[in-house]
């Protein structure tokens, strides 16, 4: 057989809420209504929270801000799967994430405001400083999950990227060390169409950004970012598998960045408004709440007052932000490596006296 | 004392630190089986196993990038990068990330990692595993930069590196692999990092020198009455140990392997002129590559300081 197929792969894609908010029974997530309704409730506060940074931007409080407009459900569906013991290395718009892990909000706004202390992670989590050098992380996370399997701790190394971290090398490095060791390590891609002005189509002619799995012989899958409920579904069972010592999972939610890449940024010099049309009608938190609502689990009156307590953690959150105490000036080097050299302890003094 | 050659001193100082902290994982291409393409991991894989030495896909910037996290998960990596032209594909790790966990994160996570790596030329080798790009390195806050030049404190130095709570970039003189060969205490021990060592005394002139260049300078300068500093770390250099010199001979002669532009000399100069400029009797003076791509082997020895090249500046400087 001079010719033959070798080898043949297929790309799954999994769904589970309609748009009316109707489900496939088969395959809804084994959650309570308390935790339905949480999910629920986290992707309201990530909208609320990433609209007040907006104004905060706007107000001149916030400095650049990459907004999550309608990534709440790849965001929180998976962020709600993660265990306490897991290690999360984000990249650079995953709010819905932070919160659902109970990352201080007031931290998130801090850095964005140009405070590195709000990344100090706390010490109950494992989150890894928010990367903005575009799919460099996850190699880290390959580090970190080999640690892990050599000190023997169930835990699992979650990196978060976009659609254009998929095209650096970085990226496919990463994901083939985790095939080659077989690392406990699940990669969420957010693909939300858009590395800033440069479309999904203009960044691979991949027919899906999952498949990139198959050629590290990890497995990879797609799901309708836009339904929580199939990227928790996706989300825990990579993880529990990546536990139990069953390798490495590549997650593609299919979503829409539904804001400009960031607040420097206006996605109407290159963006077709009629795309954003057809994706507002797969809103996460609508059909999250059309769910709900047919399960008799959300009702209308009720929205406004949950929707105030939400926004009444979130004032706090701004309050405690700006409550803080301005940097000093020698945490430039305090943290800059454990013991400062000669001339950098000069240096010091020169800044803190005001010197040059 | 056994005597060792410069990889078997490497090879003892990570054999003692895989046997005192099982937090030292050595990794990289062709480090395991094949101990290593110089022979600098002999043993290792065998001795310690799989877990704790093992080989890579070929991927400088995975290499290192792994090291960062497994560094941030509070084990103590220890990369080698094939040859140091290579470590290129890996620069954005090591800028990026390795150099600045420990400030993106305030203190949370760190990177105390060794990337070790053969450098520099002289030994007839194909493009790009002749390197000598050690100013790349020091111009980074965040990263020390080590650079061994005898079998001695090669060993002294890596254990330093590997105890060290930042990442190191630790630069093996390739010429010098099994050029010399010295006693070398058995036991594990520490050449503290950010301290020169006095290579030979003298009165009439400091020689600022690191690495491979120092065996070059040890022979051109033999019939001169001169002060040799071997720099032994980049980043954080050795100040006080420097000027101390300068103060006492009054003239310098920097001898670099690298080009002369920007290159790590230019440092040197730049302070000793700086801080000390009053102790000096003549001009700084620079031996170094010159400032073209390096050639291949045929033209190497045009372009590497030569004993004429540096007795030439000496002479120099003794007429002032």
């Amino acid at each position: 057989m001079p010719r033959a197929t070798i080898a043949s792969f297929q790309i799954e894609r999994l769904e589970i809420l309609g748009p009316q908010g109707e489900v496939d029974a088969e395959l809804l997530p084994d959650l309570s209504d308390s935790q339905f309704l949480r999910l629920y409730e986290l992707l309201v506060l990530t909208r609320l929270a990433d609209e007040r940074a907006l104004n905060l931007q706007r107000e001149g409080r916030l400095g650049t801000f990459p907004s999550s407009l309608g990534q709440e459900a790849a965001q929180v569906g998976s962020g709600f799967a993660l265990k306490s013991q897991d290690w999360v290395f984000p990249s650079f718009r995953e709010l819905g994430v932070f919160l659902c892990l109970d990352y201080p909000l007031s931290s998130y706004y801090r850095y964005w405001a140009g405070d590195e202390r709000g990344l100090l992670c706390p010490p109950e989590l494992n989150i890894f400083p928010i990367n903005i050098a575009v799919g460099t992380h996850l190699l880290h996370a390959a580090g970190v999950a080999l640690g892990a399997r050599y000190r023997q701790e169930m835990l699992v190394a979650v990196p978060y990227l976009g659609d254009g971290g998929t095209s650096k090398g970085d990226f496919y490095e990463a994901l083939n060390m985790a095939g080659v060791y077989q690392l406990p390590l699940v990669a969420i891609c957010q693909n939300n169409q858009w590395a800033i002005s440069v479309s999904r189509q203009h960044q691979t002619a991949a027919q899906t950004l999952a498949q990139k799995a198959v050629a590290c012989g990890i497995r990879g899958i797609q799901v309708d970012g836009n339904d929580v409920l199939a990227v928790y579904q996706a989300t825990r069972e990579a993880l529990e598998r990546a536990r139990n010592g069953g390798g490495p999972t590549l997650i593609e939610c299919e979503t829409c960045r539904m804001s400009d890449h960031t607040t420097a940024d206006d996605a109407r010099r290159y963006r077709d408004p009629a795309e954003l049309e057809r994706w507002q009608a797969r809103d996460p938190l609508l059909r999250m709440q059309r769910f709900l609502e047919s399960r008799g689990l959300w009702v209308a009156s009720e929205q406004a007052e949950r929707e105030a307590a939400l926004k009444q953690s979130v004032d706090e959150a701004v309050v405690a932000a700006e409550a803080v105490e301005p940097p000093q000036v020698a945490d430039m080097f305090t943290y800059t490596c454990a013991e400062l050299s000669s001339r950098q302890r000069q240096q010091l003094k020169e800044a803190e006296d005001g010197r040059t | 004392m056994a005597v060792l050659n410069l990889v078997q001193a490497i090879n003892q100082g990570l054999q003692q630190a895989l046997a005192e902290d099982d937090r030292v994982l050595v990794f990289g291409e062709d480090v395991a089986a094949n101990g290593g393409v110089f022979r600098v991991t002999e043993n290792l894989h065998q001795e310690f196993g799989e877990k704790r030495v093992f080989d890579t896909p070929l991927a400088e910037s995975g290499i290192v990038g792994m090291a960062v996290g497994l560094a941030a998960y509070g084990l103590r990596p220890v990369a080698e990068i094939q040859f140091v032209g290579f470590t290129y594909a890996a620069m954005d790790q090591i800028y990026t990330h390795a150099a600045r966990i420990r400030a993106r994160s305030r203190g949370r996570f760190t990177c105390p990692l060794v990337i070790r790596s053969p450098y520099g030329g002289g030994i007839k080798a194909p493009e790009l595993h002749e390197a000598s790009c050690e100013a790349f390195f020091c111009h980074m806050p965040g990263i020390k930069v080590v650079v061994p030049s005898t079998p001695q404190n090669a060993k002294g130095l890596l254990l330093a590196a590997i105890a060290d709570p930042d990442p190191v970039i630790y630069l093996e003189p390739t010429r010098l692999y099994r050029l010399l060969k010295e006693e070398v205490p058995e036991e594990p021990y520490l050449t503290p990092l950010g301290k020169a060592r006095i290579a030979r005394e003298g009165e009439r002139v400091t020689i600022l020198a690191w690495g491979s260049m120092l065996e070059v300078v040890l022979r051109a300068a033999a019939d001169y009455d001169v002060e040799i500093v071997d720099l032994q770390t980049l980043s954080p250099f050795d100040r006080e140990t420097i000027l101390a010199s300068v103060r006492k001979t009054g003239r310098v002669l920097i001898v670099q392997e690298a080009p002369k532009t920007c290159g790590f000399g230019a440092e040197l100069a730049a302070t000793i002129a700086e801080e000390e400029i009053m102790s000096l009797k003549a001009p700084i003076r620079r031996v170094t590559g010159y400032d073209v791509v390096a050639p291949l082997p045929l033209l190497e020895n045009y372009n590497l300081p030569s004993l004429e090249r540096i007795r030439a500046a000496l002479d120099d400087l003794l007429r002032y």
